[in-house]
């Protein structure tokens, strides 16, 4: 098995998870130069939900065809993290748009303690297994690295949402009003651009991605836990910055790159380091990344939309 | 008169616009020399180049013998050139008083040791600091704003507080960009006598200002701007007479 | 109401009376909630000196540090490769200390020095990062050459050891007996004491009025003649050093130190101490401290509440006080965005009352 193909479909697979989860947060900081903190948990919650669906329709109906009780679990976890993104925003960062800058940060890390708690309480301090058995085992051999039918999926199913998500940007009527409104808000309110519409739309439809995002996480891994949203909501806030934060193009291209980065470091560092190094400094590469891009290009790869205010 | 300030072939580029081409032109100790041109011509550009905001790609600039070329903004303001921002740039969560005192800070010395053990000199540079800072206020007319956030004053005394905020450095040089801009017919007036005896005490003074009649009235030279190149230099009767002038400005507003 | 307007004007018996409570205070917690609040109150000293530490980074230059918890750290370690059997060393706690705190200081520095160029947000992720690697990193570090014991962490740190008069044990002064975190309550009441003092006198300075000129628009900072990228170490650097000292007395008294204290969340914490109770103002930095450092503690009595009202224990007390401790923090948010005594604004509302 070659390492370096095996690792760098690795590294695309979480890549995929991580570009979802950071396009909630760009699009999110492209609309409001704010940084959901409670994303991650959005993303947790989503997983979280999603299989207590999938453990529950297991339960009473075993003989549903495994896709259809995931599929089922998906469907459920994505509105209610709809729900959940747009309460988040009314609830704490509505009523302090125009406080001090840091104000709506904390409500979004005392958000964070809340979602990951509430989760802790319902579901338990233990890992819950994904029951990988409901779906397709395939296993398949590309370049020397085996590809799994889940990671196959979870591929397709980013490529096809981020295509959707440039087309409604673009091409849609709420996506020019998302244009129009990260541009200048107070003069797209007086083109008759419902503000506030706009922002919870925003809200939803990240949290949308994030419930996916979830969901494939736990289905890759086998795995969820109340804890799972922090690290990972972290990484993809690091991606979405490095690929220039508020740039949809740039929050798939940095999830993507930091997901192989890690990946390839992992399996690299041993070799590189003489040993020296375990591939438990995973999770350096994520911010030492981070911190070159930041330091050479502030504005991230692909340049962000905010322009800093000279 | 001697020169004070000496730009030379002065050029910034912002990709692939030229917001500044070959700009020379020198101030002479004393003078109020007026800087116009039509929007966009590059006025708030030159002064950014000439403070160190920009970094200008190539030219000279040389204030009484120091090079300011590719200088740090508070190197250049230590040599002895102070500004003043279009869209003023107070602190505004701090009192006027201290807006000023901030001003002081390339005139005073104390760092963190001297602040903790409060020395002697410590004591004395605050008390003066302090005391120089309320005389600026006083005088350029806001002395009874002296513990007001700066925030909170009206924009004509937030214009003035600017002006005593770059007068607290002691400058040589002291550029003022559209200081008259949103003020009334009242304020402007004060602000022509503020300026003109700024000049009797031997301050000289950069003007970026689009009220062509405060311009003309108050400026002993003028250098002309339009896209990003000098067009025009001299008293403010000969360029009003240039023909380039009024062509820049569509035989509109300078023809007074 | 009458003992305030008694006490107005009369500094000297103000502090007095002030000073002499904070004397009685671990006394009258100890006879009344117990030595384990003894030991809160301990941290609470230790947290306030964190959060005015991270405040002169935050608070008054406005940079946003979400990895503060990294000179603490390097704080801590330092204490406990210094006097711990792990090393063999046992160094007196004034050659360690200050060592410690310079070191932090140090990497203040080193972390500052690439950042420079960022603003906002994106400081706050690099440094988010920042501590993160410090972490992994003592997480690590204990192969192949074990420096830092890794996740089991150093134990068996000595306490501070002051005139023969070990810390850690219960002493007998006088005849009165004094308990280990008495004596701590003691030392790290003298150490806030110091950091307030420090604060104090650079919040006004030249340096202090330098600090909030770049929070408040760097560009014209760096027009009125101040060197932004000195200042902004300076900052960096002092509150690291405060981060530093604070670990090092958190090691000694703890006894104990592994990787998993610190935490981003952590930093999360000092930070919403300082948001919480108002940025750039050391009253309500302290406010704040004592309450996110409180207010946690507290809500481990919801467990007897909840056997008082029900009858029985539904939900751990130990699970629920961060959902409740959670729910405060947005809570106190929205009711008061700019913290609970927010700075400047008490100053200008004393002006307008005097004139």
């Amino acid at each position: 098995m070659d390492i370096f193909a095996q690792q760098l479909v690795n590294g695309l697979v979480l890549g995929s998870v991580y570009a979802l989860v950071a396009l909630g947060y760009t699009l999110v900081y492209g609309i409001l130069e704010l940084i959901n903190f409670a994303h991650g948990e959005t993303t947790m919650m989503g997983s979280m939900i999603a299989l207590a669906v999938i453990g529950a329709l297991f339960g009473v109906a075993p003989d549903l065809p495994g896709i259809m009780i995931v599929l089922a679990g998906l469907l459920v976890a994505i509105p209610a993290c709809m729900l959940l993104g747009y309460s988040i925003e009314r609830v704490a960062y509505r009523p302090l748009r125009h406080a001090p800058r840091l104000a709506p940060l904390i409500t979004a890390i005392g958000l964070s303690i809340v979602l990951q708690n509430v989760a802790m309480l319902i579901w338990g301090k233990q890992y819950i297994a994904f029951p990988t058995t409901l779906l397709p085992q395939g296993r398949h051999n590309v370049f020397g690295a085996s590809i799994t039918d889940v990671q196959i999926a979870i591929l397709v199913l980013t490529v096809v949402i981020m295509f959707g998500l440039v087309t409604l940007v673009n091409r849609t009527r709420l996506g020019r009003a998302m244009r129009a409104t990260a541009q200048a808000p107070a003069v797209a309110q007086l083109m008759g651009v419902n503000v506030n519409a706009v922002i919870s739309s925003t809200f939803i439809i990240g949290s949308a991605l994030a419930a996916i995002a979830g969901v494939m996480v736990s289905a890759n891994y086998g795995q969820a836990h109340y804890y799972m949203g922090f690290l990972l909501g972290l990484k993809a806030f690091s991606a979405a910055v490095l690929g220039g934060i508020g740039n949809l193009a740039g929050a798939m291209l940095g999830g993507l790159l930091l997901g192989v980065l890690e990946a390839l470091g992992a399996g690299y560092i041993g070799d590189l380091t003489g040993g020296f190094l375990g591939s438990h400094y995973q999770d350096i590469f994520a911010f030492l990344v981070l911190i070159l891009v930041l330091t050479l290009k502030p504005s991230g790869l692909l340049g962000s939309r905010s322009v800093e205010r000279a | 008169m001697s020169d004070l300030l000496r730009v030379a072939n002065v050029s910034k580029h912002f990709g692939g616009i030229k917001a500044l081409t070959d700009v020379s032109f020198t101030v002479r100790k004393g003078e109020i020399f007026g800087v116009i041109g039509p929007n966009g011509a590059g006025k708030t550009t030159l002064f950014n180049a000439l403070t160190g905001l920009y970094q200008p790609d190539t030219g000279a600039i040389d204030l009484v013998g120091t090079s300011l070329y590719r200088r740090k903004p508070h190197e250049i303001l230590k040599a002895g050139f102070a500004r003043t921002f279009q869209n003023i740039r107070l602190f505004h969560n701090m009192t006027a008083l201290e807006n000023v005192m901030v001003g002081r800070h390339t005139r005073t010395t104390s760092g963190v040791l001297a602040a903790l053990l409060h020395t002697a000199h410590n004591r004395k540079e605050e008390r003066d600091c302090m005391a120089y800072a309320q005389q600026l206020l006083t005088r350029v007319g806001i002395g009874k704003h002296t513990h007001t956030l700066a925030k909170n004053l009206s924009y004509g005394d937030q214009r003035r507080l600017e002006i005593a905020r770059a007068l607290a450095s002691e400058p040589k040089l002291l550029a003022l960009d559209e200081p008259a801009a949103g003020m009334n017919p009242n304020e402007k007036n004060a602000l022509r006598d503020l300026m003109v005896s700024l000049r009797e005490e031997g301050l000289t003074l950069m003007l970026i200002e689009h009220d062509v009649k405060l311009v003309m009235g108050i400026c002993d030279r003028l250098v002309v701007l339009d896209y990003g190149q000098k067009i025009a230099e001299g008293t403010p009767d000969v360029v009003r007479h240039d023909p380039k002038v009024i062509a820049a400005y569509l035989g509109g507003e300078v023809v007074v | 109401m009458n003992v305030l307007d008694y006490l107005k004007g009369k500094a000297w018996l103000t502090a007095v009376l002030l000073l002499l409570g904070l004397v009685l205070l671990p006394f009258m917690v100890e006879a009344s909630l117990g030595k384990s609040w003894l030991r809160i109150l301990d941290f609470a000293l230790l947290y306030i000196m964190l959060a005015l530490g991270l405040n002169i980074v935050v608070g008054y230059a406005g940079l946003l540090d979400l990895g503060y918890v990294a000179f603490y750290a390097v704080g801590a370690y330092c204490w406990a490769l210094l006097a711990s059997p792990h090393f063999g060393l046992n160094l007196p706690f004034w050659v360690i200390l200050p060592t410690g705190a310079a070191i932090a200081g140090l990497f203040g520095v080193l972390l500052g020095t690439p950042t420079l160029r960022l603003r906002g947000d994106y400081l706050a992720i690099v440094t988010l990062g920042f501590g993160e690697i410090i972490r992994i990193f003592l997480n690590n570090l204990n192969a192949p050459v074990n420096i830092t014991n890794g996740p089991q962490g150093i134990t068996q740190i000595e306490p501070v050891t002051i005139a023969g008069l070990s810390l850690g044990k219960t002493q007998e002064i006088f005849g009165i007996t004094f308990s280990s975190p008495h004596l701590y309550y003691y030392l790290f009441l003298l150490f806030v004491a110091l950091v307030v003092f420090v604060c104090m006198r650079l919040e006004n300075s030249r340096i202090g009025r330098a600090w909030v000129a770049i929070r408040e628009d760097e560009m014209a900072a760096a027009a009125a003649g101040i060197n932004t990228r000195n200042i902004k170490l300076l900052a960096f650097a002092m509150g690291a050093t405060f981060g530093g000292l604070s670990g090092g007395l958190f090691a000694s008294f703890q006894g104990f130190v592994s990787p998993e204290s610190f935490n981003l969340m952590e930093s999360i914490m000092i930070l919403s101490m300082i948001v919480l109770g108002g940025m750039g103002n050391i009253y309500g930095v302290i406010l704040g401290a004592l309450l996110v450092t409180m207010i946690p503690e507290a809500l481990r009595y919801t467990g007897d509440l909840q056997r008082a009202v029900f009858g029985e224990v539904f939900i751990d007390p130990a699970d629920l006080r961060m959902l409740l401790f959670g729910i405060a923090l947005v809570l106190m948010m929205l009711l008061r965005p700019a913290g609970l005594l927010p700075s400047k604004l008490r100053r200008q509302e004393l002006a307008e009352d005097a004139t």
